[in-house]
């Protein structure tokens, strides 16, 4: 009898551990899901409500994938994990058996406890359920006259742009005095509130939800700011302030949780045969200057490519290597590469090299250390940059002299676009009195290994 | 702005209502000395013609042009079945001298195609004798309409940056009512275009002035083709700037295209034709140009004197020295989005449907085998027709040279370029023709999957899978089956458009030409994890 691998979520990470397994091995694979069937992408589902995409155009694999990859499908919700057993209980009282469990459930919107955080129109952008409650509550500006989105992150930001979508009037409640600015320098920061504004979205900034008020039925009716006590009417709330691990099924187990399911390096819970892979996940200890929770598509599917060597018996600690991230602010591209923090949370060390365009929406934060120049990231907003030559230079440790010398080797936007090398060096030399020329893109360079 | 945009819309349909109209309008009859000029041209043989004719199209009655094409048609029947039947009669006897005799008497050709021919001297009528007023009307209403349609956009859509909101609400272009009356039409259009074209001989009367202008005679069914096509393609391409306008290389790609659309492809070959020279458009590589080596055209050519071995070398220089050059530096991009006619039409009266292709794995296996079939298929026409030029036969390996371009000409040149290519647009895409059909775009499309410097860049580990690439591929290339393995795209469809890269919201893709090593990039562990991973993995 072929070990049977059970996987709890069919997201990113759950997705990718069956794929490896798969390629690697023969073993009994289900995996199960609430929410959907089918694999689709997560991020993808603002562009169905926005009518750049249907449903099925968000499934990266059809419909046969599975059965010709022997990856059975299993639709259910987990009740409860006997670990003891090696038994897993459905909600609708049925059991399935594993000999090794992966915990893969994702994350579920934070709700802090508001007055009415739970009235009928309040709803997260995170599942395929919130999109249908979406399009049931506001399918156009008839229905919903006005939205309220509570936390100024990636997801509320891509809420507020679905709900302009259909001439939805949004209003934005933003705990900070600038968008993201935890994360983002000061100068991104800004253009982004600059940005949000220009798509007449009503921008609060520094305002705190108090409560979500009801009108006769139960369904919202207005919300109320903490600090200026204001209501403002509306039929639709999205609460966007961060996420939390979804893993309340495991509370009456004993693997051991905190914010999340705790796991060693080798994504090993408590328990011996069960690990937890993606948002999920809490690491015990940090890995570098990453959190413990890393709730993002590439960290899941990282994981997910390490425990599927585990589990095929090639033992393998996740170590993910430099840290990237990307992310579209309306319509404002954005990468990163390396550590950049913000002003709020950057090292006594860190210094910014920072170019902005004039006009248009195109900036960089470079970030470096102040004693050996040593490059230590970089933000760009409106430039497209290239992975691997920020991986390698990363890697190398180079200084920020050498990323502004051959950044013309990172540039990674389409053919005929203007390219700002020559401005950036410049700037960057007149600030520091340098002399450095940057050279031209260079096919070699690209492509050679480190 | 709503207010200009329900204007340009209502003044498109009204030019689109106009167009169609006249098509009913007119009426066709021929004076007795315009018969005797006709048939003096012509030199039929046929005793019977004559007298068929003069009952069919030498009337007082207003016959439009429906009637009047049945008249014409029913007299050559006429005649032919008159010969026809003599045949059969000295068949009968054995009278072989007689039998063989009479086939000098029959008319060849297709029956709409000779009633066109007298149709186009025997109209009369508002749209004739109105031309320019007319041609305001048609296509300058279209025009003017359709750009008070597009160009609010400009404000109405925002700030620059993708716009693809609700093409999935929008009966239009989610396969509604809309798109289904829009496919009627083409498909309507192309038929008559192609098999009915004294039907729609009425348009050719609208451009006759600009025709005359252009080349010194009146306008043809293809003249109106061309015409219509230059236009349609000069306005939507006014809406690709407009959707487009942040992305240099979509603006540069669109210029491109309508380039060498009007210049190459209609002007070109009107002003040769105005010099007494073979019109030939310098840019239609064989393959795809099927009729290159056909024997009309290379008496035309190697009767024209320099220009026409001009022409013949260029012909063969660009399909096999050209062609395959550009390819290896450029990808067949080169030619396929940014040169071609077809490609052009796609790419700007297409646009709207570019999401409808199918990215399904049988949908793929379709594409190889019935493209390379249809390049099978032109290749053995091409040296059936050759051989038999050369040789003074009929047929070669048992295949008959006239059938076999008959047979081309209709499946692959008429039903499947133009009814499907076009006319299937709002429901299957904007690129079946090129996708499925094109022996040009199979040829290239080797040499693009073998030896080439072109590739879509996959970045490292940054694909969300969201499916914004495959599902605006108009190629119907699974894009992001590559793109979330951190593999570059490497495929003989791509024809390079460019909009993967343009709606990808992370900024992973990027079509490029770079050395050939590396290109093809196969990855199983994504950039972003443990090196020592990865040098395992590869090691495997």
């Amino acid at each position: 009898m072929m070990e049977h691998i059970v996987i709890i979520g069919n997201g990113i990470s759950g997705v990718t551990t069956a794929r490896h397994i798969r390629k690697n091995s023969n073993k009994k694979i289900t995996i199960i899901s609430g929410e959907t069937k089918y694999f689709f992408s997560r991020t993808a589902l603002m562009y169905i409500y926005m009518g750049h995409m249907k449903f099925e155009h968000t499934k990266p694999y059809e419909n046969w994938f599975w059965e010709k990859n022997n990856i059975t499908l299993k639709k259910g919700v987990i009740n409860s994990v006997n670990t003891a057993n090696k038994l897993l209980a459905f909600t609708n009282g049925e059991t399935v058996s594993y000999d090794k469990l992966i915990i893969a459930t994702g994350s579920k919107p934070n709700k802090f406890g508001w007055p009415g955080q739970d009235l009928e129109g309040v709803m997260g952008m995170y599942h395929k359920q919130d999109l249908e409650k979406l399009e049931k509550y506001a399918p156009n500006n008839k229905t919903c006259k006005r939205a309220v989105i509570v936390g100024g992150g990636l997801i509320g930001i891509e809420l507020a742009e679905m709900l302009r979508s259909r001439n939805i009037p949004v209003t934005f409640l933003v705990r900070e005095d600038s968008f993201w600015n935890g994360v983002l320098p000061a100068q991104e920061s800004a253009m982004i509130n600059k940005h949000i504004k220009e798509h007449h979205i009503d921008l609060r900034l520094s305002n705190n939800l108090k409560a979500i008020k009801a009108d006769e039925n139960g369904h919202v009716k207005s919300v109320i700011i903490e600090e200026t006590g204001e209501e403002i009417f509306c039929d639709v709330v999205g609460l966007t302030a961060g996420v939390t691990p979804n893993i309340d099924f495991l509370k009456n187990s004993d693997i051991e949780t905190k914010k999340g399911v705790l796991v060693n390096r080798f994504l090993e819970t408590n328990i011996k045969d069960i690990y937890a892979i993606g948002d999920c996940a809490e690491q015990q200890k940090a890995i570098g200057q990453r959190r413990n929770i890393e709730a993002v598509w590439y960290t899941g599917r990282m994981m997910g490519e390490t425990l599927a060597q585990t589990i095929c018996g090639n033992k393998t600690a996740y170590n993910p290597g430099n840290w990237f991230n990307s992310a579209k602010f309306l319509d404002i591209e954005y990468q990163t590469y390396g550590w950049v923090f913000s002003e709020k949370n950057k090292k006594e060390n860190e210094l910014y090299f920072q170019w902005k365009h004039p006009k248009e929406y195109k900036c960089i934060t470079i970030s470096f250390d102040k004693d050996t120049h040593q490059f230590l990231g970089i933000n760009t907003f409106g430039i497209r940059m290239r992975h691997e030559i920020f991986d390698k230079w990363l890697t190398e440790k180079r200084a920020i002299e050498h990323v502004l010398e051959y950044l013309a080797d990172a540039n990674f936007d389409p053919e005929f676009y203007k390219l700002y090398e020559p401005q950036i060096v410049a700037k960057f030399n007149k600030e520091n009195n340098k002399k450095i020329q940057p050279k031209k893109k260079s096919w070699k360079r690209i492509f050679s290994k480190t | 702005m709503k207010a200009i945009k329900h204007t340009g819309f209502v003044l498109f349909l009204v030019a689109l209502t106009i167009f169609t109209g006249s098509l009913f309008t007119g009426s066709f009859q021929l004076s007795k000395s315009e018969l005797d000029a006709f048939l003096k041209e012509k030199n039929y043989k046929s005793t019977v013609i004559r007298g068929a004719l003069e009952d069919a199209v030498i009337t007082d009655k207003k016959l439009t042009i429906f009637k009047f094409s049945a008249r014409v048609r029913k007299a050559y029947e006429k005649s032919n079945s008159y010969y026809d039947a003599l045949i059969t009669k000295y068949n009968a006897a054995k009278n072989w001298d007689k039998k063989g005799e009479q086939y000098q008497y029959k008319i060849y050709g297709k029956p709409h195609t000779l009633s066109y021919t007298l149709a186009k001297k025997a109209g009369r009528g508002f749209v004739k004798e109105n031309a320019s007023l007319i041609w305001f009307l048609t296509f300058g209403f279209g025009m003017i309409g359709a750009l008070l349609f597009m160009l609010p956009n400009l404000i109405l859509l925002g700030k620059p940056g993708i716009k693809n909101n609700h093409i999935y609400h929008n009966s239009a272009t989610n396969r509604g009512f809309v798109a289904w009356l829009v496919l009627i039409y083409l498909v309507a259009f192309y038929l008559l275009l192609y098999f009915k074209p004294d039907y729609v001989v009425n348009w050719t009367y609208i451009l006759d002035p600009i025709s005359n202008f252009l080349n010194g005679g009146d306008a043809s069914q293809w003249f109106v083709y061309g015409f219509l096509y230059c236009t349609i393609m000069v306005t939507m391409g006014v809406r690709m700037y407009i959707k487009y306008r942040h992305n240099k290389y979509q603006i540069i790609r669109t210029t491109s295209v309508l380039f060498f659309q009007i210049v190459f492809a209609f002007l070109i070959p009107e002003i040769m034709t105005s010099l007494n020279m073979p019109g030939y458009d310098f840019k239609n590589a064989f393959p795809l140009d099927y009729d290159f080596f056909f024997e009309w055209n290379l008496d035309t050519l190697t009767s024209s004197g320099k220009i026409g071995l001009f022409i013949l070398i260029w012909g063969i220089v660009l399909t096999l020295i050209i062609v395959p050059v550009m390819v290896y530096f450029f990808g067949k991009r080169w030619y396929c989005s940014w040169v071609c006619g077809c490609g052009g039409l796609a790419e700007t009266l297409g646009d709207p449907y570019r999401q409808h292709s199918n990215k399904s794995v049988n949908a793929w296996k379709l594409e190889r085998w019935l493209i390379h079939s249809v390049l099978v298929f032109s290749l053995v026409m091409t040296v059936v027709t050759l051989y038999c030029y050369f040789s003074g036969t009929t047929s070669f390996i048992g295949i008959n040279s006239q059938w076999i371009k008959d047979t081309y000409s209709f499946l692959i040149g008429a039903w499947f370029a133009g009814v499907i290519g076009t006319g299937f647009y709002p429901i299957f895409g904007n690129r079946v023709w090129c996708r499925f059909g094109c022996p040009l775009a199979a040829y290239l499309g080797l040499v693009q999957r073998f030896k080439s410097r072109f590739r879509i860049t996959t970045n490292g580990g940054q694909c969300i899978s969201c499916g914004n690439c495959s599902t605006y591929c108009e190629q119907g290339i699974d894009v992001r089956a590559y793109a979330q393995k951190g593999e570059n795209i490497v495929r003989s469809s791509c024809v390079g458009c460019g909009i993967c890269s343009a709606v990808c919201p992370r900024g992973v893709l990027k079509l490029e030409n770079g050395p050939e090593e590396g290109r093809i990039n196969p990855t199983e562990i994504l950039l972003g994890n443990d090196v020592d991973l990865m040098n395992f993995v590869n090691k495997k």
